[in-house]
C-alpha cells in the first residue's frame, strides 16, 4: 500500500472494490451450482455433501465475510453520499469490518 | 543546533530523471523546506523547487515527502524521517517543470471549469449582506473556506490519477462554499458544470484528500454535499 493511501477508509475502499470483483467470480459458479438442481439433481447432492467438508466450511466462511463486507461497505458508500456527513467516518469503517467478521463468525458457529 | 546529519534524496529531471543523494546538517525546529534551501544554496545550486512565505499561506511550496504529498514549509523532519532518512519528490498528478517544482495550470483550470469564483448579486447601492455565522449554510461554508490552493489533496487523490478530466478535490471545495454562499447567484450553472463528465459523482470517497490537508478541510464531505445537491437539483429538474 503507496503511503498516501495507508488509512482506514482507504482500506475499507480497496476492500469494497476487491470484495465485488471476488463475487463477480463466484456469483456465475453459485448460479451454476443452482442449475444443477433443475437438470442434474445427482450432481448437485454429490456437490452439497463435498460442501460439508470443514475446509470447505472454512471457505464458506470466507465467502460470508466477503459478501457481508460487500453490502456493510456498499451502505457506508450509501451514507456518505446520500444523508448528512458524519465526522466519525473511521469509526463507520470499524463498524462495517466488525459487521463483516461477526457474520462469519455466526456462519461458522451454524457450520456444525 | 546539532552536528548529526540527514541522508536526502531528492528527485532531479523532469517525468524521466532520478533520485540524488544529499547529506544535510540537522538543525532544531528543522521543515522540509529548510532542508530543500539548504541542499539549493550550498551544494547544488542547479536543484529547482517553488516557495514564497514559508510560513503556511501562500500554498506553494508543497512536495510529496516519504510518499505523502505535504506542505513543506510546515512539515516539520522530526514528525516525517523518524529513520533519519528523507525522500523528496514533485507533487503526483501535475506535469514535472523540473526538479522539484509542477506545472499547477491545470490544477487551476479545473477551478475555472468547475465555475468555482463568486457570483455577486447586490450592487454598489446596496447594503451589506446580513449573514449571521451560526446559519447552518454559512457555517457549510465557513468550514471550507480556508484553502490555500496548495495541491496538496489534488496529489493524493486517486480519482485524480484514475480520471483525467475529474475536477479535483479543491475546486470542488470551493464549488461547495460558494454553493453554501447566500449572496451568490451561480448556483445553477455551477451545478451544472460540476455534475457531467468528471464533477464530483466520479469520488471515490476514498477521503485521502481529508487525510492530507494541511489545514484540515474535508474536501471528502464538501464532494458528498455537491452530490446530494446535484441529486435534488435533478429531481427538481434545475439541472
Amino acid at each position: 500500500m503507496k503511503a498516501h493511501r495507508n488509512h482506514a477508509n482507504y482500506w475499507a475502499f480497496a476492500l469494497h472494490r476487491l470484495s465485488g470483483v471476488a463475487l463477480l467470480f463466484f456469483l456465475p459458479a453459485h448460479f451454476y451450482v443452482l442449475g444443477l438442481a433443475v437438470e442434474e439433481a445427482a450432481t448437485l447432492d454429490m456437490f452439497l455433501s463435498w460442501t460439508e467438508a470443514p475446509v470447505v466450511k472454512l471457505l464458506e466462511t470466507g465467502l460470508v465475510i466477503l459478501l457481508a463486507a460487500h453490502m456493510t461497505g456498499g451502505l457506508r458508500v450509501l451514507a456518505i453520499e446520500f444523508l448528512a456527513w458524519r465526522d466519525w467516518q473511521k469509526s463507520v469503517v470499524a463498524i462495517t469490518g466488525g459487521l463483516s467478521v461477526a457474520a462469519g463468525l455466526l456462519f461458522l458457529l451454524n457450520a456444525g | 543546533m546539532s552536528s548529526e546529519t540527514i541522508t536526502v534524496e531528492i528527485w532531479r529531471g523532469k517525468e524521466e530523471g532520478e533520485f540524488q543523494t544529499y547529506q544535510v546538517p540537522r538543525m532544531e525546529s528543522q521543515t522540509v523546506l529548510d532542508i530543500v534551501t539548504y541542499v539549493q544554496r550550498n551544494l547544488d545550486p542547479g536543484l529547482s523547487y517553488r516557495f514564497a512565505c514559508r510560513v503556511g499561506v501562500c500554498g506553494s511550496c508543497a512536495m510529496t515527502v516519504n510518499g505523502k504529498p505535504r506542505w513543506t514549509c510546515r512539515t516539520h523532519i522530526d514528525k516525517v524521517a523518524g529513520d533519519g532518512t528523507l525522500r523528496i519528490q514533485p507533487l503526483r498528478n501535475l506535469p514535472v517543470i523540473r526538479d522539484l517544482a509542477v506545472d499547477m495550470t491545470d490544477f487551476f483550470e479545473k477551478w475555472t471549469q468547475a465555475k468555482a469564483q463568486f457570483v455577486p448579486t447586490a450592487t454598489r447601492a446596496d447594503d451589506f449582506a446580513q449573514v449571521s455565522p451560526e446559519d447552518p449554510q454559512r457555517k457549510e461554508a465557513s468550514a471550507g473556506i480556508e484553502c490555500i490552493n496548495c495541491g496538496v489533496c489534488y496529489s493524493a487523490c486517486d480519482t485524480v490519477a484514475w480520471v483525467d478530466d475529474y475536477l479535483g478535490p479543491a475546486a470542488l471545495n470551493r464549488a461547495w462554499t460558494l454553493h453554501n454562499d447566500v449572496r451568490d447567484g451561480g448556483r445553477a450553472e455551477r451545478l451544472k458544470a460540476i455534475s457531467g463528465a468528471g464533477g464530483c459523482q466520479a469520488c471515490h470517497s476514498h477521503q485521502s484528500c481529508f487525510e492530507l490537508c494541511p489545514k484540515h478541510l474535508n474536501p471528502t464531505a464538501s464532494i458528498a454535499g455537491l452530490k446530494r445537491a446535484t441529486v435534488k437539483a435533478a429531481l427538481k429538474g434545475e439541472i
